[in-house]
């Protein structure tokens, strides 16, 4: 199975205060790393950036010099039908195949609709969505 | 006025003295002889028993701090033979080890006496139903406040801690004229009587309360006085010294230390000299007749004032003032000693954290809250917040085994938390009292 229909995604570690977003999305800025998806999962006291981004190593080196904890997680980026019973169509892939999402997210762009996943079996859920004909984004795409 | 031991409580000043200095004597050569602990440490100081010719003397005496009871853990420093010892107590130590103490029969019955004492002071006796709300088990407070209160033929309904609706129901129900448990407690069961509709001055018989285990102040007083319309008084002790033992009386001018059981000093912390009258400093305590585990020039660690004049009610005994704080970094948290330096043993157990930390107290209602702060280390770091909120869970239960009080944890991005040189000082207490 080809590594490269995994994408990375950086994750970083965010305190609970003000500030810690604007301090991510500068760095960015500087750097000229554009930003194609992001989320925030938030918990008792702190929260966790995930970012789909341009350049994940570039990314990950600047965040870390400037004292965060980032690291790059291994997700897949499934092109959806941007119509309704399109998220039902990945769901439904996966459900079938027993495989868990330990998390998602979707954007919509200029590929079109993606759902961006963490699942528990990254490489098989890749392969099952090629076999069923879906596509997905590959690093070049980022 | 009624007195429970009319002769020692009302002995004229001299004889009272007198009486300390042939306990001290007594006590001195008793431990010289049969103790090697004490032996070796007046060998250090250069002291002989013969060497204290009057109470003054007692200076002479090296001091003894909690770091002697964990170095001896558990037994050590006993010096009656095991078979004589009939309880246990434990509290939490300055690390991550607890420290033991024990007693005899006949130190168990000094304790009572000197409660019953105490709250006959305060006006409790035969007829009173008091409601033991400190904790029972290794902690001295709930088993030392439930035999004083028998001692005087009161009847006790040992409600431990927890479960405050139905603390509420049985003092309405049983009658409870009195309550023993820390300030913040009581404050706390008012607001949850009046959220139960139960009003304490109309719909209880609670009229009296013995508070202590944590800090308090006048403000405090004040505030419990008028909103349940009882009386409080201040109690003091601590485990090295037996437990809960000495309270004010009545007239509320301090708490009476029972002179033919503890001789008290107040030092200049750093000087070790004696402060002059009413000043404050360092409370040291001599245990005069503890047989199982004698206490000698006992640095409790708590900062209070001296008062030797005679009281109001009669009793010649001394009294000390508030406790002011701490010489040392503990902490008191819902009763329960904290000490930073448990925290930091704990955490060197936790791969997932770093040993930096920030401690965070804050008091939501009339309850305390402790926050921990903590840093993740990088390769711990995960994306997904279940594997996050493990690491903190983690973290939460050996903290709250440890030091046996909850914890919140806050982790942190690694090198965030500050950093000291010297003394450090990871306390921020917002408690306003």
């Amino acid at each position: 199975m080809p590594k490269e229909h995994l994408i990375q995604q950086v994750s970083l570690f965010s305190e609970n205060k003000p500030g810690k977003l604007a301090a991510f999305a500068k760095a960015m800025e500087d750097e000229g790393i554009d930003i194609l998806a992001f989320s925030i999962a938030e918990a008792e006291g702190f929260g966790v950036i995930r970012a789909l981004v341009s350049q994940p190593e570039k990314a990950c080196k600047k965040l870390s010099s400037m004292g965060f904890m980032v690291r790059t997680t291994d997700v897949l980026g499934v092109r959806m039908k941007d119509r309704p019973g399109g998220l039902r169509e990945v769901a439904d892939i996966l459900g079938e195949a027993g495989i868990n999402i330990d998390y998602s997210y979707a954007f919509s762009g200029r590929h079109g609709a993606v759902l961006v996943l963490r699942v528990d079996r990254p490489k098989d859920a890749a392969k099952i969505f090629m076999d069923k004909g879906l596509d997905l984004l590959r690093e070049k795409d980022l | 006025m009624d007195y429970w031991s009319p002769r020692i409580e009302t002995m004229p000043v001299q004889d009272l003295k007198d009486l300390q200095y042939k306990l001290l004597k007594t006590l001195t050569y008793k431990l010289y002889s049969f103790s090697d602990f004490y032996h070796a440490r007046m060998k250090e100081a250069k002291v002989h028993p013969d060497d204290i010719r009057s109470l003054d003397d007692v200076v002479k005496l090296p001091f003894m701090k909690k770091s002697d009871l964990r170095d001896n853990y558990p037994d050590k420093l006993f010096v009656t033979a095991r078979e004589d010892v009939v309880r246990f107590h434990a509290s939490s130590g300055t690390t991550g080890k607890p420290t033991v103490v024990g007693y005899t029969q006949h130190d168990l019955d000094a304790w009572s006496t000197s409660l019953a004492r105490a709250l006959t002071s305060c006006g409790l006796g035969r007829g009173d139903t008091i409601q033991v709300s400190y904790g029972y088990g290794l902690f001295t407070g709930g088993l030392g406040l439930h035999y004083g209160a028998e001692r005087i033929g009161a009847a006790v309904l040992p409600a431990s801690v927890g479960n405050t609706e139905r603390q509420i129901d049985l003092m309405v129900d049983m009658n409870v004229t009195a309550i023993a448990c820390t300030p913040s407690y009581l404050l706390h069961m008012g607001e949850v009587a009046e959220k139960m509709g139960i009003n304490f001055g109309k719909d209880t018989k609670l009229r009296r309360a013995i508070l202590g285990a944590e800090p308090w102040t006048e403000r405090m007083r004040t505030r419990i006085e008028e909103n349940l319309g009882i009386k409080a008084y201040d109690i003091f002790g601590t485990s090295e010294l037996s437990g809960p033992l000495f309270t004010e009386c009545a007239e509320q001018k301090g708490i009476h230390v029972w002179g033919d059981l503890a001789l008290t000093e107040i030092l200049d912390p750093d000087t070790h000299e004696t402060v002059a009258p009413g000043e404050k400093g360092e409370l040291v305590v001599t245990m005069l007749q503890k047989e199982a585990l004698p206490m000698i020039r006992y640095r409790v660690g708590d900062v209070t004032t001296l008062h030797e004049d005679v009281c109001s009610c009669g009793r010649t005994s001394p009294r000390i003032g508030r406790i002011q704080g701490r010489v040392d970094d503990m902490l008191i948290i819902r009763g329960i000693n904290v000490f930073p330096s448990q925290i930091e043993h704990t955490l060197m157990s936790i791969p997932e954290v770093g040993q930096h930390f920030m401690i965070e107290v804050d008091r939501k209602g009339e309850l305390d809250d402790l926050l921990v702060r903590v840093e993740l280390k990088r390769e711990y770091f995960s994306d997904k917040i279940d594997d996050l909120m493990k690491i903190k869970r983690k973290v939460a239960h050996a903290l709250r085994s440890s030091l046996n009080v909850a914890v919140e944890v806050e982790l942190a991005n690694p090198d965030s938390l500050p950093r000291f040189e010297g003394k450090a000082k990871r306390v921020i207490d917002r408690r306003q009292m």
